[in-house]
């Protein structure tokens, strides 16, 4: 039977080559939660074996029981009526099922119900599920919600709800956007009070919230009355009672079994969810920058999903007297998504590391911090983890949601009409992907979050690691190409922290962050490759196909391609 | 009111994905190369037990008989919500057909006890006989109810069951205990569960615990398994022996059923024959029909 995770050769590749033991060390308290549940890991081996049949049963459902409803989830859709949202009937028996199988709380304390894992792993079953059916990850990928609730709420907020999400009885929604805050979230208006007693009632409208029906919301909500930015919000968390109205879901190019709601607050009875004022400083960039993996994850799912329907059509097809898979430019075409995909993946679950990584330090530090033990040396490398991940997080939602669009047009190129048809799942795929570069951050909000890693440079240190590495055989000319890169990328930094143009600065740090996540991709597969014979090919297309694309971009950059934005003006008619 | 039930299951070959490897040239199978699956139709048996537990509250114990590596299905039924799973496994027992098998799984069954229901699958997906229930009710002179769709109703000694028959269904009440056998779609299985997997993924027979102490001086096969049953990690294993039976009731020496032949059947393409959509082509097709005995 197919297998959505036993069949994928390369997240099995990036699964056996994950490197978690300080993470789950710390998570499982060095294992003596064992002694308290059955079901926890005694050692780290034990913990990876767990991981692993998780995934396979993750990977089982997705492939025999979701893959198969996901047409009629997008046919049928999440649907509005007499003021209640409806799920498609695919995706409710999907999400019964993934509840059934103990899935719904995978990240969540084993207190409450949870399976403890670390995040990374939690990403490869999102991948798994996004995979099989990408608007059903909007609502698989909600843990987060319950992990927000798990790492700021009180322990009263932790039992009332955390034992619900993690049964997969509530499922979230987080209610941040609205009509006039967007993007720019400081302008959030929904206005939070208290009565004399001290109980907070929620009052405004929320826009465009992914699953707004759910059964718990985590809401963004102005406390402090007078204040315009972000210093004024709060969080809170309440249940999707009978005092917030659904007033419509909207009709979507994709994703179509997730709902998307509009929602009426009308003195919703809701708690505060720790301190107030930080609420959008603190907590709502924490589920964000999660969030934002998450979408990373969904669209690693569909560009797999849309590969692999590209290969068996390409394979199929027969024209001129063969599989069109034996023309050289449709092999080649196959050869470039495939490329991407492996590029992107690596990416992602270094990320992933990167924020399980990010996320222990900051629970030993603080820890350390209530025992008034030195923690200098760990605060270090929480400020250098934090750095990267910050780095690293927009940089790879910008890359793979761009990628997986790039991925879906070339397999619907390789369909052909076909493909173009509602019959075929390419065009079910480019529809999900599209949403993937808009929400939780546009591309360019994207771009803006990781410009300012890349101007301060720092993966430098880094760089020139990995620059002293020895590499095998070939891998030494490519390791050539990548310092290349690098130059044009120096090169290009200085040219434009000399021009001192704010608005050209803005402009081309599209160039300089797609440079950057050439070379640092670059590295990754580098290393791959210096293990794995396969992944030489993998490094050397990506590598030597980075090398073009970062020539353009430096010429971009270098010729002034955007001088003439100061006459958009004249241009713009 | 608590309920206690045994489930028969079955490892049997994945017949769904026979590879060119599968098959010899002499055309028997070679069961190495075939992946070993959990008997569909047993599952839903499974289910059918968990889902009166769920509602009655008892134990269900599933059971399966066949070589150590049969411990697979018996850790998935662990998975899927059994408090306990037991293995009959004995070298004697090679070459069973259906009387003999039957026979020690009856006897399995009187070695547990204090069952209100057994439940299996209407067959198994190798042999295709749908005699071992059957046999096995038979054998404990309880009564059977096959082909199962639904259960209607548990009474405090009987139950009413829905039972699938040619154009329609039956529905039948019996005393328990009761042995049942459900056909494919009478449920959708649960999932395993995550916990579950994770808390029962070390489960071992005895077989398995034996190998653990192979080369290993220091570990003691009674010690290791008092252990693995400390830690509800045991899967109890019964033997030949264990269970007082008959030899010359066991294995193939048990068993009357001798195969004659094994035949690869291939079915070639190529020699159709057009037949027009009218009277006379009807009546050639029929002519046809008979000829071949497939009619009359």
């Amino acid at each position: 039977m197919a297998n959505y995770f036993s069949d994928n050769q390369d997240l099995l590749f990036h699964f056996e080559k994950l490197d978690l033991r300080e993470v789950v060390d710390f998570l499982e308290e060095n294992y003596s939660q064992s002694k308290k549940f059955n079901y926890a890991p005694v050692n780290y081996q034990d913990a990876k074996e767990n991981f692993k049949r998780i995934l396979e049963i993750t990977g089982d459902i997705a492939a025999n029981y979701i893959a198969p409803r996901s047409p009629s989830i997008d046919d049928e859709g999440a649907t509005f009526k007499d003021g209640k949202v409806q799920y498609a009937k695919g995706t409710k028996e999907s999400l019964e099922l993934l509840s059934k199988a103990e899935l719904m709380g995978m990240i969540l304390p084993r207190e409450y119900g949870g399976l403890n894992f670390p995040t990374t792993v939690y990403m490869m079953a999102t991948e798994i599920i996004s995979r099989a059916d990408a608007s059903l990850m909007n609502i698989f990928g909600l843990q987060d919600i319950g992990k927000t609730v798990a790492e700021f709420g009180n322990t009263a907020q932790k039992q009332e709800f955390l034992p619900g999400f993690a049964s997969g009885e509530y499922t979230g929604a987080m209610a941040l956007t609205e009509p006039d805050a967007g993007s720019d979230l400081q302008a959030v208006k929904l206005t939070a009070y208290q009565d004399e007693k001290g109980n907070w009632f929620l009052r405004g409208v929320k826009r465009f919230i992914t699953n707004g029906n759910g059964e718990v919301l985590l809401v963004l909500a102005r406390t402090e009355a007078g204040t315009k930015d972000a210093r004024g919000l709060s969080m809170f968390v309440c249940y999707g009672d009978k005092t917030i109205k659904v007033r419509r879901i909207e009709h979507k190019l994709g994703i179509h079994g997730s709902p998307t709601c509009e929602l009426q607050f009308n003195d919703t009875p809701a708690q505060l969810v720790g301190q107030r004022r930080f609420g959008l400083l603190k907590y709502v960039m924490y589920l964000m920058n999660r969030a934002r993996v998450g979408i990373g994850a969904q669209s690693l799912g569909i560009a797999q999903e849309a590969y692999e329907q590209a290969l068996n059509y390409a394979k199929a097809r027969e024209q001129f007297g063969k599989p069109i898979y034996n023309l050289p430019v449709v092999s080649n075409m196959l050869i470039d998504m495939r490329v991407s995909l492996e590029a992107f993946r690596s990416l992602f679950y270094d990320t992933c590391v990167w924020l399980d990584r990010k996320e222990m330090l900051e629970q030993i530090v603080e820890k350390l911090k209530l025992e008034k033990k030195p923690v200098a040396e760990l605060n270090e490398r929480l400020k250098e983890a934090t750095k990267y991940l910050n780095l690293l997080t927009p940089l790879a939602k910008y890359f793979l949601s761009e990628g997986a669009n790039k991925i879906c047009y070339d397999s619907m190129q390789i369909h052909g009409g076909t493909g173009y048809m509602h019959e075929f799942g390419i065009e079910r795929l480019s529809r999900d992907a599209r949403i993937t570069n808009i929400y939780e951050g546009t591309s360019q909000l994207q771009i803006v979050a990781a410009s300012g890693g890349v101007i301060n440079d720092v993966f430098n240190d880094h760089f020139n690691e990995c620059e002293k590495k020895e590499y095998k055989g070939s891998l030494i000319n490519l390791l050539s190409v990548l310092k290349e890169i690098r130059e044009m990328f120096n090169d290009c930094l200085k040219y434009i922290k000399e021009k001192k143009d704010p608005n050209i600065q803005d402009v081309a740090s599209k160039d300089l962050v797609e440079l950057y996540g050439y070379i640092y991709t670059g590295f990754l597969l580098l290393d791959e490759a210096n293990d794995d014979q396969r992944k030489v090919f993998t490094a050397r297309r990506y590598i030597l196909d980075a090398l073009t694309k970062a020539r353009k971009n430096a010429e971009a950059i270098k010729n002034e391609l955007y001088s003439d934005i100061l006459h958009a003006d004249t241009i713009l008619i | 009111m608590k309920k206690n039930s045994i489930v028969m299951v079955k490892q049997v070959p994945d017949t769904a994905n026979i590879s060119g490897q599968v098959m010899k040239e002499d055309g028997t199978v070679n069961r190495a190369k075939l992946p070993a699956i959990f008997n569909h139709e047993d599952r839903v048996a499974l289910e059918f037990a968990l889902q009166i537990k769920d509602k009655f509250g008892g134990k269900v114990t599933a059971i399966t008989m066949g070589p150590p590596r049969a411990s697979d299905v018996l850790r998935e039924c662990l998975f899927m919500g059994a408090d306990e799973a037991v293995l009959i496994s004995d070298r004697k027992f090679a070459g069973a057909d259906t009387l003999a098998t039957s026979y020690v799984l009856a006897e399995t069954i009187k070695h547990i006890g204090g069952y209100d229901f057994i439940f299996a699958g209407r067959q198994a997906i190798d042999g295709d006989t749908a005699q071992v229930g059957p046999q096995t009710a038979e054998k404990l002179n309880i009564p059977q109810i096959t082909y199962a769709e639904e259960i209607l109703e548990v009474g405090e000694s009987s139950v009413k069951v829905k039972k699938k028959i040619e154009g329609g269904y039956e529905i039948l009440e019996s005393k328990l205990p009761v042995l049942i056998t459900v056909i494919k779609d009478a449920a959708f299985p649960r999932p395993f569960q995550a916990k579950r997997i994770m808390a029962y993924k070390n489960a071992k027979t005895l077989s398995e615990l034996e190998k653990l102490t192979e080369g290993n001086s220091l570990l003691y096969i009674d010690q290791l398994r008092d252990e693995y049953e400390s830690r509800n990690l045991y899967i109890k294993t019964l033997t030949m022996d264990d269970l007082k039976l008959d030899e010359s009731r066991c294995g193939i020496n048990g068993s009357p059923t001798k195969v004659y032949k094994v035949e690869s059947v291939v079915l070639a393409g190529g020699n159709h024959e057009m037949i027009p959509p009218t009277k006379e082509g009807i009546g050639k097709l029929i002519d046809h029909l008979l000829a071949d005995h497939i009619l009359g």
